[in-house]
């Protein structure tokens, strides 16, 4: 079960991004920039992702569908918000039907800047993301609490 | 009669990387019916006219899309230029061509990836994905930006294309023709490809008409409509003959992208030639005041951009139409009647934008 934390598979869902986000995901996941080579694969289910990507912002019509993401995947996770309007709305923050960053409906534990973020930032997110995978594993291997990252409106950790 | 069966299909689905909801409706393995449900991506762009005045608006308006990004910022700044009545260098105008012309060669490769994914060919995905890494690597090279170039301005455009550039351009451009041969061969003669591409999804040219469709999509099935030979930017002054197939089906939609991308090669290559010296913006006075419709061809076909100013910094009134909102209805029309598994791939057929349809 430890080869677990070495093939960390990764989901990657658009809640409202403008597409500049996820065509950079993609990119990162094709030869050159090539995120297999930690070992992540892309997939399509979210009852078998280890990795939440995100990108853009969160509105009404699609807050219940991350949530619903979220929830169905399995612990451990980690969730990875890809791009300024994931983290906080960004140049959207202003529009009607915004609600915010990714953070005001599920725990966010990590934040890649940028518009659009570079495959380079994704990149570093994503190893960002293997180590707290790593360690989630461990805390549930030693039936620890699991530590979870940050919700705006909630307590965190 | 077979028993019906309703199943949603999205919004989070493997092979759409933008979430749309579909209805589909099945009689055992046919689709009789389907109901499209939209509004994940809609983020109310529009309204930001009217908290952004109308020079950092520009930067908004490429928001609107990332991957036809400048297309929308160009929109947006004619329409505001032609209330204002600027006239914008020549130099200007053919660096606009360039750059639409680089954003309609990834944008088609990236279309030709999906397309690939779609009908399980990974190896042929990541061929074109290779590719079309290049042309980011020039607009890198020439705006800083690899998506999203916000080199466009009320006025004209804030980056120049050095000679140096242009070389670097012009080897890239022979790079990728030489490299897109063998990609078109495989798309247009491989047995496998075929099985999943002739005959599936068809469109004539009467609904393709009276469903109001554009872009590569109508010009598969016949439609010789282009925006492009409107001569906006310096369009006019180079040669543009549209690409059209007759056969409406999915096949004859790789075939027209495909040959598209040769086209935009072939664009960019005069464009480059032909640049004149000059400025590259004029400076910008006033306020818009009074209204203004623009139509330009985008990589999916024709959009339409309307603006609306009131002699104050902030505009009033800021519309898109947007070609994949024209093609939805005849996205629904292919897929009825069609086999359960062939829908992903008719979805990425028509090169859906979500979040320009939603904004």
């Amino acid at each position: 079960m430890a080869d677990i934390t070495r093939s960390p598979w990764l989901l990657h869902y658009d809640a409202s991004s403008c597409n500049g986000c996820d065509i950079e995901v993609l990119a990162c996941l094709t030869p050159v920039f090539d995120v297999e080579r930690f070992g992540i694969v892309n997939t399509g289910d979210p009852m078998q992702a280890d990795i939440f990507l995100i990108t853009g912002a969160v509105n009404a019509q699609n807050a219940p569908v991350v949530k619903q993401i979220y929830d169905q995947m399995s612990d451990p996770k980690v969730v990875v918000a890809v791009g300024v309007c994931a983290c906080t709305g960004g140049v959207f923050k202003e529009a009607y039907n915004v609600m915010g960053g990714a953070d005001k409906v599920i725990p966010v534990d990590i934040y890649v800047p940028g518009c659009a973020a570079r495959p380079q930032s994704i990149i570093d997110g994503v190893v960002a993301a293997v180590g707290l995978f790593k360690e989630r594993y461990m805390q549930l291997k030693n039936k620890q609490p699991l530590s979870v990252g940050h919700l705006e409106g909630g307590e965190g950790s | 009669m077979a028993k019906r069966s309703v199943v949603p299909f999205g919004p989070q689905h493997p092979v759409l990387p933008e979430p749309i909801h579909l209805d589909l409706v099945l009689e055992d393995e046919t689709v009789i019916d389907v109901v499209p449900s939209i509004g994940f991506v809609h983020r109310g762009l529009e309204s930001l006219v009217k908290t952004k005045d109308y020079n950092e608006f520009e930067y908004v308006a490429e928001r609107v899309c990332g991957i036809c990004s400048f297309g929308h910022g160009n929109g947006y700044a004619e329409a505001v230029e032609k209330i204002m009545g600027i006239e914008v260098p020549r130099r200007a105008k053919y660096l606009r061509t360039i750059w639409l012309e680089m954003n309609r060669i990834h944008s088609h490769l990236l279309w030709c990836g999906l397309m690939a994914d779609a009908f399980g060919f990974e190896n042929l995905f990541y061929q074109c994905w290779r590719i079309r890494e290049k042309i980011l690597d020039m607009a890198e090279l020439t705006t800083g930006g690899r998506v999203i170039y916000s080199t466009n301005m009320v006025g004209g455009v804030r980056r120049d294309i050095t000679p140096e550039m242009g070389r670097a351009i012009l080897s890239t451009l022979d790079f990728i023709e030489k490299e897109l041969v063998p990609i078109r061969r495989t798309f247009l003669s491989d047995y496998s490809v075929q099985e999943r591409t002739r005959g599936v999804g068809v469109l004539t040219k009467e609904q393709a008409h009276d469903l109001g469709c554009c872009g590569p999509f109508a010009r598969a099935s016949g439609i010789n409509c282009d925006m492009r030979l409107l001569g906006y930017d310096a369009y006019g002054e180079l040669e543009v003959e549209p690409i059209t197939a007759t056969e409406g089906d999915n096949y004859a939609r790789c075939k027209v992208r495909l040959d598209e991308l040769f086209q935009s090669i072939s664009l960019l290559r005069q464009a480059l030639e032909k640049i004149p010296e000059g400025d590259i913006s004029v400076p910008v006075k006033g306020n818009p005041d009074g209204d203004a419709f623009v139509r330009l061809e985008q990589p999916r076909g024709e959009a339409v951009y309307y603006v609306e100013g009131v002699g104050d910094k902030f505009i009033n009134r800021f519309r898109v139409r947007t070609p994949t909102f024209a093609n939805l209805a005849g996205l629904c029309e292919t897929i009825k009647g069609a086999k359960y598994a062939d829908v992903p791939l008719l979805i990425v057929t028509i090169d859906p934008c979500i979040s320009c349809t939603e904004r």
